[in-house]
């Protein structure tokens, strides 16, 4: 029985089979959303309201041609793709989404979880380095030394605000933090400078608008993915596509009390509050322009990590009133 | 570490073939290399080949965006060649589709200006109210883009009362349009970061390179032909130069929402002060033997047509000097030690149009760099020949 368990929890919920079924629903909800915000209708025809669409980009793509360039370093460009998907739905695994008993841990849940997770959604980063860097094409090039200048901008301010719930629930352990915030949901609401950060430093992790900077089409053609085509672009965005899930997962669990209520209902909730942040995700995507890499910089360290700072403080400050 | 990266011929950021060779170092960019003579169009040897009129539809074709801008300056060149001079309604006419065009040209660079900060949601508004001028235009003339409307001594078409109220309706609404984006390309907090202070060009340096049009007017310098020159009706119409202090994009964004305000307010008058009459008169077929330089503001600045005519009904010469091709100086002072974020946007803001700039190709060996000119006929000889060398591909198989 825990076996079959196990297996259903690795392929069919949360694992592969939900993983890709929901990333591309989130997908579509997102160009969705910001195809309306700019007046458009977005996708329309592949299935109803076109919800298909992700999943027929996908598998176009999979038939496409796919070229792996002479000077790039092959097996590194070849595989950097599967491993980016190894990782984000590794990820995906620790969130505590579907029957977590914290009398009874599962293998999956551990005190140390949180920082796992963080861990494992930092390697996308390196991924997309990686396979710039393996690609060796200048606008690559350009774009891998991009993402990883960016990395010194977001990850500390995102840590940061992650942890602060940790500190106030006293706990490593994401299903612990979400139990304890379910207990005490007025708790939540000093959290709401943490949320917000970490909302921000989620959009430049996926480096979306106004982060969009290492593939920044006008100016470095693909950045990062522009030796990739065929088979393994389509792994790289779905790739980001649960990425998009996993990270808006995390701060949902840590931030908004987490998915209670067994299978079904913590399903639902799971699938409206990752919604909800993807959502504000789209928001800022479509109410803002691309930014310079060193304006990124300078927001990062003169207002995201002074705000991350605070709210530990802010913390730290209730936690002596709250005991 | 400085290297450099070709920015085009082939690039998303430029829709025309132009390559732009920046010597970086990092993020900055430390030289700049223009190259041009992608693009041969052969269009003024073939004006030579064709009559007088039919040469209108040709010019009409060196642009898509300024159509009628070409059109009319080698229209109103020919016209005192030929010493015609056309009936005021058609005058009026003539530059009310010239005023219509500005509008759907600025608004096209606000887009494109938007696109290229990374900024979507701006270009889609921008176009969306595009279409309200492209309607207007095919209301007018018959046609979204090649207007096709002036023709020796005049217009070729009319407009009536109900189409006057139609535009004097969409007129309020543009207005309100332009309003909003004018508050949004200069307070929103994301986009002015972007724009501030990039491309600086002092007045000294865009008199000294002979910038023109917006790039020119955003440096402080009140240039505009309609007001030094003033060809048509121009000197009797009430409209200001508008121009910025700034010198950098920000200005030039502000100039030409400040000229689409303007042009909201030549398009009124005309159409309140339109005069009755006929709207063209006839044309003489042929012209006398004489030359003249035609001047005309189009959107992007001002464009020149040299033409000389030698008593048949063909022109000998055709000159075209398009705005972008004065504008290429100046760029390269505004690139010179920006970012490379800043490429696509600096380029963007003088609006170039590169396959009105184009007119000759000159080969360059990419090993050597030497350069040469060659005959069509060579160069075809020359892809024919590589092409039987190479053995065509017989392992391309389908994919799946």
């Amino acid at each position: 029985m825990a076996t079959l368990k196990t297996l259903l929890y690795i392929f069919v919920y949360p694992g592969l089979v939900f993983l890709f079924v929901y990333s591309t629903f989130c997908e579509w909800f997102d160009r969705k959303v910001y195809a309306r915000l700019q007046n458009r209708m977005g996708p329309t025809h592949t299935g109803r309201w076109g919800i298909l669409q992700p999943v027929a980009d996908f598998i176009k793509l999979l038939a496409k041609e796919d070229i792996v360039p002479e000077r790039a370093d092959k097996t590194l460009f070849t595989l950097i793709p599967v491993f980016g998907i190894a990782a984000v739905a590794t990820a995906m695994m620790l969130l505590p989404v579907w029957h977590y008993d914290l009398a009874q841990p599962s293998a999956n849940s551990f005190s140390g979880d949180i920082i796992v997770l963080l861990y494992i959604l930092t390697l996308p980063t390196l991924v997309f380095f990686l396979a710039a860097w393996s690609s060796t094409s200048y606008f690559s090039t350009i774009g891998g030394a991009r993402v990883l200048t960016m990395l010194f901008g977001y990850e500390v301010p995102l840590f940061l605000t992650v942890l602060s719930p940790a500190i106030m629930a006293g706990s490593w352990r994401l299903a612990e933090i979400a139990s304890f915030f379910q207990h005490k949901p007025l708790l939540l609401l000093p959290n709401i400078i943490g949320f917000i950060v970490s909302v921000i430093c989620l959009q430049a992790k996926l480096e979306r608008t106004p982060f969009d900077i290492p593939h920044a089409e006008t100016e470095i053609v693909g950045g990062t993915f522009t030796e990739y085509s065929g088979k393994k672009l389509a792994l790289f965005r779905l790739m980001t596509d649960i990425e998009m899930v996993a990270g808006s997962g995390l701060i949902a669990t840590v931030f908004l009390g987490g998915f209670p209520g067994g299978v079904i209902l913590g399903f639902i909730y799971f699938v409206i509050k990752t919604l909800f942040i993807i959502f504000l995700l789209s928001l800022i995507r479509a109410l803002t322009s691309r930014i310079r890499i060193d304006q990124v910089i300078n927001f990062s360290w003169k207002y995201l990590a002074p705000l991350a700072v605070l709210q530990l403080l802010i913390t730290i400050v209730l936690k002596g009133f709250v005991r | 570490m400085k290297f450099t990266v070709p920015i085009g011929p082939q690039h998303p950021a430029l829709k025309e073939p132009i390559s732009l060779r920046m010597t970086l170092e990092g993020e900055v960019i430390r030289d700049v290399d223009i190259r041009l003579g992608y693009n041969h169009r052969g269009l003024e040897k073939l004006a030579e080949e064709k009559t007088w009129l039919q040469n209108i539809y040709l010019t009409e074709r060196i642009c898509g965006i300024c159509s009628h801008s070409h059109s009319t300056c080698y229209t109103q060149g020919v016209e005192k060649l030929m010493d015609v001079e056309p009936p005021k309604r058609g005058i009026y006419l003539r530059f009310l589709v010239a005023e219509l065009e500005r509008v759907h040209s600025h608004l096209l660079w606000l887009g494109v200006a938007g696109h290229e900060a990374g900024f979507d949601t701006f270009f889609m508004y921008t176009w969306r109210d595009r279409e309200v001028v492209m309607d207007i235009l095919e209301m007018v003339s018959g046609n979204r883009v090649h207007y096709a409307i002036n023709t020796l001594g005049g217009v070729r078409r009319d407009i009536d009362d109900l189409q006057k109220k139609k535009i004097l309706d969409s007129l309020g609404l543009l207005r309100r349009r332009t309003e909003y984006y004018l508050k949004i390309g200069a307070n929103e907090p994301s986009f002015v970061a972007r724009i501030a202070g990039v491309g600086r060009l002092s007045k000294e340096d865009a008199l000294a390179l002979c910038a023109v049009g917006p790039t020119a007017r955003a440096s402080d310098i009140p240039q505009d032909v309609r007001k030094d020159d003033p060809y048509g009706m121009y000197a009797e119409v009430p409209f200001e130069v508008a121009t910025a202090t700034t010198c950098d994009v920000l200005g030039r964004v502000v100039v030409r929402v400040k000229e689409l305000m303007q042009s909201y307010n030549i398009i009124e008058f005309l159409l309140k002060n339109l005069p009755d009459g006929p709207v063209a008169v006839r044309a003489p077929r042929r012209a006398k033997p004489n030359e003249v330089v035609s001047r005309y503001e189009a959107p992007r600045g001002e464009n020149i047509h040299y033409i000389k005519s030698n008593g048949t009904d063909k022109p000998e010469r055709l000159k075209v000097r398009a705005p972008t091709l004065a504008n290429y100086p100046a760029t390269v002072v505004m690139l010179k030690n920006g970012f490379i974020a800043d490429i696509p946007l600096i380029f963007a803001a003088i609006d170039p149009c590169i396959c009105c700039a184009e007119r000759a190709v000159t080969l360059v060996d990419g090993r050597s760099g030497q350069e040469k000119t060659v005959l069509m006929s060579e160069l075809r000889r020359q892809a024919q020949e590589r092409w039987k060398k190479v053995p065509p591909k017989k392992d391309a198989a389908w994919p799946l």
